[in-house]
Order: structure tokens, then C-alpha cells, then sequence
């Protein structure tokens, strides 16, 4: 594909990213809502969460994963456990990283 | 005196947002390497590399756009692929939008540019806790997108020399964020049964081959059945 091509697909690319970006923010912020929708958008951050958290732990190359070689799997109870006492962000990442190169290293 | 004191004010808003972004920074100079890399390899130029994580700035349908290109899909397929990839995002500001009502237009436009999944993980978990500071919601979204930028650019340079991020585990740090705030956003047992609900529903999507469309099916059904649920608590309780 010719770069100039690829460069005006780029701004397409962008303006049909930004606008999903911009429009619920634009509208909705400076509209009362009524309590149903405050009720179901108050679910969406964990609804969103974990619908994109849970594919990339339990599906490896295209199916279910439970198997001891899946490492970002069992590698999330400890990340998990580190988030629950500690209720720290920055440590949980560690330690969740950390287990993961610690386990590779070890298992080659 | 005053004037130096608020600069000084502001700078530190900025500094803490700068710092609060770094477990974003961790993993996106690594996968925005990796699309470098990838980008490379598609035959794009180095600008249009570094132009569309500027431009686009959205991981995982970046990583898919180089794909189709590699594969010379027309420009109009891969934009619509795009689009559908990122409509998961309106969900993300919908959910936002009510603690932004003092934001003016420009600066809800300047917001809204960098949401990314890990930025409004982020936000999602901050902004409960009181009115958003503009300086430093700012500065979270825009280190985000400077690693991302600075991570493609490393992509470019490295061109075809390193390909695996893996020793270093850079892979797990996005998974392990969101693991880590989705524990801290949920507080009672609704909110469990939504997370577990969808999760499962997303892998279920997923595998039946809905691979663009699971994060947002999944994420409308579980915030539904968080409704239904509390209404029905709240009616069986009266």
C-alpha cells in the first residue's frame, strides 16, 4: 500500500476513534440523568473491566486455557491477593510481573 | 508571591499525574514497541508509524490495522474495523461523563482524545472519590500517550532487531493493572456477580468467534443485570 494511502486511512482511523470518545463525554456531562442510567453506568466500569480481563486470562491460542502452562492465569492470584491486602496499584503490577519472570526463568 | 506559589501548585498537580500514569507507562512502552515493530515489518513508513499512534492512539486496533495493511485489505475495511474495535469507548465515557459537569467543551474534547481502556481504569477508581483535578487527569492521559508514542518509536529504531518483550514480563503489567483495579472498584456483592457475569460472558463471545464484539455485548448485559439485580434486592428488602 502506498504511504499516502496509509496516511489518509490513518486520519479516518482517527476520526472514527475519536468520535465513540467524544460524544458520551460531550453529551452526557452536562445532562441530568435520570437514576436508572446513573444505576447502569455505575456497573459499566466493572461490567467493562472485567469483560476484557477474563478473555485475555483464560483464552490462550483461541480456547479455554486451564492448564498449568498458562501462566497469566495462575499468575492472577497472586496479583489479586497483593491488590486485596495491600489495596496498592503500583504493587500489585510487581508483583504480578514479577511472578510471571520469576516462573519463566525457572521453567526456561 | 501568590503567583509563584499557584505555579508551583499546579506543577505538582501535573507531577502527581505524571506518576499516578506510570503502571500505564510500564506496559505501553512495551506493546507500543512491539507495534513498531510490527509496523515495520508491514511496510509502513516510520512517519505513518509514529502517525498513527498519534493520530489513532488505540493499542489493540493499531496492532490489528498493521495486519490488514500487511495483508492489503482496503483503507475502508480496516477504518470500519476500527471503528467497531473502539466503539467500547463510548461505553467508557458514558460511564465518565457524569463526574466531568464543570469541564468546558475544549477540555472534555482534550479528555476524551486520550481515553484509552487503561486510563479510564484508572480514572474509574479516582474519580468517585471527588471532582477530578483537570491538571492532573490531564497529565495522567497525556504521559499515557507519550509512553505509547515513545514506546512506538523505539519500535521503529529496533526495526527488525528484538521482537520478544517477554523476559522482562512487560506483558503481564496491562493484565495485572486491570486485575488490580477491577479488585479495587468492586465494593459489595452486586458488583461480583457483574464482574463474573461479564467476564464470563466476554470469554463466551469470545470463543464463539464474536471477537470484536464481545467486550461490548458482554459490558451491556452485565451492567443490566446489576440493574435488575439491585431493583430486585431493593423490592424483596421494602
Amino acid at each position: 500500500m502506498e504511504q499516502k494511502i496509509i496516511f489518509l486511512t490513518i486520519l479516518g482511523m482517527g476520526a472514527v476513534t475519536f468520535l465513540p470518545r467524544l460524544l458520551p463525554v460531550w453529551v452526557l456531562s452536562s445532562r441530568k440523568l435520570p437514576p436508572l442510567v446513573i444505576a447502569w453506568l455505575r456497573f459499566v466500569p466493572v461490567a467493562v473491566l472485567s469483560a476484557m480481563l477474563l478473555p485475555a486470562l483464560l483464552v490462550q491460542n483461541g480456547q479455554l486455557d486451564f492448564s498449568s502452562s498458562n501462566l497469566f492465569l495462575w499468575a492472577a492470584i497472586p496479583t489479586f491477593l497483593t491488590a486485596w491486602k495491600t489495596r496498592s496499584l503500583f504493587g500489585s503490577v510487581i508483583v504480578g510481573m514479577l511472578v510471571v519472570a520469576v516462573v519463566r526463568f525457572w521453567g526456561g | 508571591m501568590i503567583a509563584t506559589f499557584r505555579k508551583q501548585l499546579a506543577a505538582k498537580r501535573w507531577l502527581r499525574g505524571v506518576s499516578r500514569a506510570f503502571p500505564i507507562t510500564l506496559g505501553y512502552i512495551p506493546i507500543g514497541f512491539a507495534y513498531g515493530v510490527l509496523a515495520q515489518k508491514a511496510g509502513l513508513s516510520a512517519f505513518n508509524t509514529l502517525a498513527m499512534s498519534i493520530f489513532v492512539y488505540a493499542g489493540s486496533s493499531q496492532l490489528i490495522a498493521v495486519g490488514l495493511m500487511a495483508a492489503q485489505v482496503a483503507p475502508i475495511s480496516i477504518i470500519l474495523t476500527t471503528f467497531i474495535v473502539n466503539l467500547r469507548h463510548m461505553l467508557m465515557g458514558s460511564a465518565l461523563a457524569p463526574f466531568l459537569n464543570r469541564w468546558g467543551k475544549f477540555e472534555l474534547a482534550a479528555f476524551a482524545y486520550e481515553l484509552t481502556d487503561e486510563t479510564f481504569a484508572l480514572h474509574a477508581m479516582e474519580f468517585p472519590k471527588g471532582p477530578p483535578g483537570k491538571a492532573e487527569t490531564l497529565a495522567v492521559n497525556l504521559t499515557a500517550q507519550v509512553s505509547w508514542v515513545v514506546g512506538s518509536w523505539l519500535g521503529i529504531l529496533a526495526g527488525g532487531l528484538v521482537t520478544d518483550v517477554k523476559p522482562l514480563a512487560l506483558d503481564y503489567a496491562l493484565p495485572a493493572m486491570f486485575i488490580a483495579l477491577l479488585m479495587m472498584q468492586i465494593r459489595d456483592r452486586v458488583q461480583v456477580t457483574v464482574a463474573i457475569a461479564s467476564g464470563l460472558l466476554a470469554v463466551s463471545f469470545y470463543l464463539a468467534g464474536m471477537t470484536q464484539w464481545h467486550v461490548i455485548l458482554a459490558t451491556l448485559l452485565g451492567a443490566s443485570l446489576g440493574v435488575v439485580i439491585e431493583k430486585w434486592n431493593k423490592k424483596s428488602s421494602s
